[in-house]
């Protein structure tokens, strides 16, 4: 079983360093096609198909991509995987903060839904609706009432968690209403308080479900935190990275795309996070 | 008396909106440290009777007593062990934790539950699986933990709902055998719905037998076979005589309840 289990690791490991390979060679291999044809390639069909797309401008050389983390931002300033380390941890820990207050409100509402069906009638629909509103109309507005509440800090967090709850409260919803009824009978032969079947069985029987909705709660949470900066102006994260690098886009593509690169890592290192969290607290083997 | 079912009557409201007669003016009375097994055909309302007089739901009229006391009361006060047709153990727990489950719902301090939970498991000869998980185990074994679960907090009833059912002949064999051997050391009074008619008989002292549209008790039938029971039980002739008492009871129960609808469709057209 250990041995399986580690040939396993490693085919996904090679899995993944392939496709990297793949994508990498592609990227590389169409520009080089591209440069090759100058950019348009006549069709056999008559016509010509524009090929700009993948100029230098437009679509830089991962080795200039790369290479523009090792150069300063600024001149006379660090270096930019400096910067963006920096602005990745201010942003994570505004992504992490968003996702504990969400994922906080959600099993709130999913714990409230699952006793009283009266309140799951009457306000699941609002909650619903709540998805329907982009969060780049809502953004802004809560920027302006942190500020007037004086919670100025916590207004990325709640646009992070305006994004994150929504999972939580359904997946969360569903395992807390999925048992069986035996099960139900067995708490009620003991006699137990509807605290005690919460606790004993409807949470833990709910965990596989809220680990889904926690998986994507952590990445929706790091594109909350990147959105919630922009009108929050606020320079020292991912968000405002990316709109400073995108005003100066046309003298230097390739800090863009490094800062893109940064926020993906972001992503998939809070979503590793989550599946480790999952991998120590959900050791059992749900019956089929 | 340990438990008195009066003149209980069970309906349900379908999902099309039509009654079902579950149980039908149903009178029972058990004797404490009785082992009482109830057997008839599918949805003649055993598992309806059984949950009735664990307060798992209520019955439409009349009443269950236990020791005196109202079934709700009894409930209350944790008499009911429980015991389903699956073993509805908890996927999350191992063996042991599972056996902790009532005691820790009822407030036990923790010591005492582990060392309560240890015993029951070595009373059900799974004393080196507690580290196991439910999946680990196989269909048997994992009823004999839910007996253990059940028996943890020593109720005085234990209701056993078809719990060997999904079993195979020999597991189902040495079950019979550990149950027996737990009812003797325990005390505990048992009431067990089953299939099967040799079953039935060899862990009785008594067979309620049963007869289905509306439910209600067809005949109670005496096992005065030698306590305690095992191989020799199953070569007496008494047992085969029992036997084959409680299957005349049967067909007589379903063939009375065909003779009285054949009676009212007659009366109908
Ligand atoms: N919750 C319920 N709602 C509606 N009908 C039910 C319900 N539980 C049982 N019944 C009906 O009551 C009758 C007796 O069922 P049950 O006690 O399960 O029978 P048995 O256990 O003897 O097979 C059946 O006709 C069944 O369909
Ligand atoms: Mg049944």
């Amino acid at each position: 079983m250990p041995a399986q289990k580690t040939s396993q690791t490693t085919w996904t490991l090679i899995t993944i360093a392939s496709i990297l390979v793949a994508v990498l060679l592609l990227w590389e291999g169409l520009k080089s096609f591209s440069r090759a044809s100058e950019y348009a390639l006549a069709l056999p069909w008559g016509g010509t198909l524009d090929l700009s797309n993948f100029n230098n401008q437009q679509l830089p050389h991962l080795g200039d991509i790369f290479g523009a983390f090792l150069e300063p931002a600024q001149r006379n300033g660090p270096p930019l995987y400096v910067i963006l380390f920096r602005a990745s941890l201010f942003t994570l820990s505004e992504a992490v903060a968003g996702f504990v207050l969400g994922s906080l409100l959600g099993f709130v509402l999913a714990v409230i839904f699952t006793h009283s069906s009266l309140l799951q009638r009457g306000l699941l629909p609002y909650v619903i609706a709540s998805q329907t509103i982009p969060i780049l109309a809502i953004a802004p507005m809560v920027v302006v009432w942190m500020r007037q509440l004086d919670l100025t800090a916590l207004a990325v967090p709640v646009i992070a968690a305006y994004l994150t709850f929504f999972p939580v409260t359904i997946y969360t919803l569903r395992g807390l209403t999925s048992v069986s009824p035996l099960q139900l009978e067995l708490m009620q032969s003991y006699a137990a308080t509807r605290l005690q079947i919460l606790v004993k069985l409807r949470i833990p029987n709910a965990l596989p479900q809220m680990f889904t909705a926690l998986k994507i709660s952590a990445t929706a949470s790091v594109v909350g935190a990147i959105i919630g900066e922009l009108p929050s102006g606020i320079q020292d994260g991912l968000g405002g990275a990316i709109l400073n690098f995108n005003q100066y886009y046309v003298q230097s593509p390739p800090r863009l795309w490094a800062t893109i690169v940064a926020a993906a890592l972001v992503g998939m290192l809070f979503f590793g996070a989550v599946v480790l969290a999952e991998r120590l607290i959900v050791r059992w083997q749900v019956k089929a | 008396m340990i438990i008195s079912v009066e003149n209980m009557t069970k309906k349900f409201r379908g999902s099309d909106g039509l009654t079902v007669h579950a149980l039908d003016h149903v009178n029972l009375q058990i004797q404490q440290g009785e082992f009482v097994s109830l057997i008839g055909p599918s949805g003649c309302g055993k598992s309806t009777l059984l949950r009735v007089i664990a307060d798992l739901i209520e019955p439409t009229e009349g009443r269950v007593l236990v020791n005196g006391k109202p079934a709700p009361q009894a409930r209350k006060d944790r008499d009911y062990g429980f015991v389903f047709q699956s073993a509805t153990l908890y996927d999350w727990r191992t063996v042991l934790q599972n056996v902790e489950l009532p005691l820790e719902i009822m407030g036990f301090p923790r010591t005492m539950r582990q060392a309560r939970a240890r015993e029951m498991l070595r009373l059900v000869e799974l004393g080196d699986f507690e580290g196991k998980y439910p999946y680990q185990l196989s269909g048997g074994m994992q009823q004999r933990v839910s007996i253990a679960r059940a028996l943890a907090f020593e109720p005085k009833i234990l209701l056993m709902d078809e719990p060997f059912g999904a079993l195979d002949e020999m597991t189902r064999e040495r079950m019979n055998n550990e149950l027996l051997n737990i009812w003797a050391k325990l005390g505990v009074t048992c009431i067990f719905v089953t299939h099967s008619i040799p079953e039935a008989v060899y862990l009785s002292t008594r067979v309620v037998v049963m007869s289905p549209r509306p439910g209600r008790i067809a005949e109670v039938i005496d096992v005065p076979l030698q306590q305690p029971r095992g191989t020799d039980t199953r070569d007496h002739d008494d047992y085969f005589h029992i036997q084959s008492r409680v299957r005349s009871a049967l067909r007589e129960g379903s063939g009375e309840a065909a003779d009285s609808r054949r009676l009212r469709e007659g009366i109908g057209g």
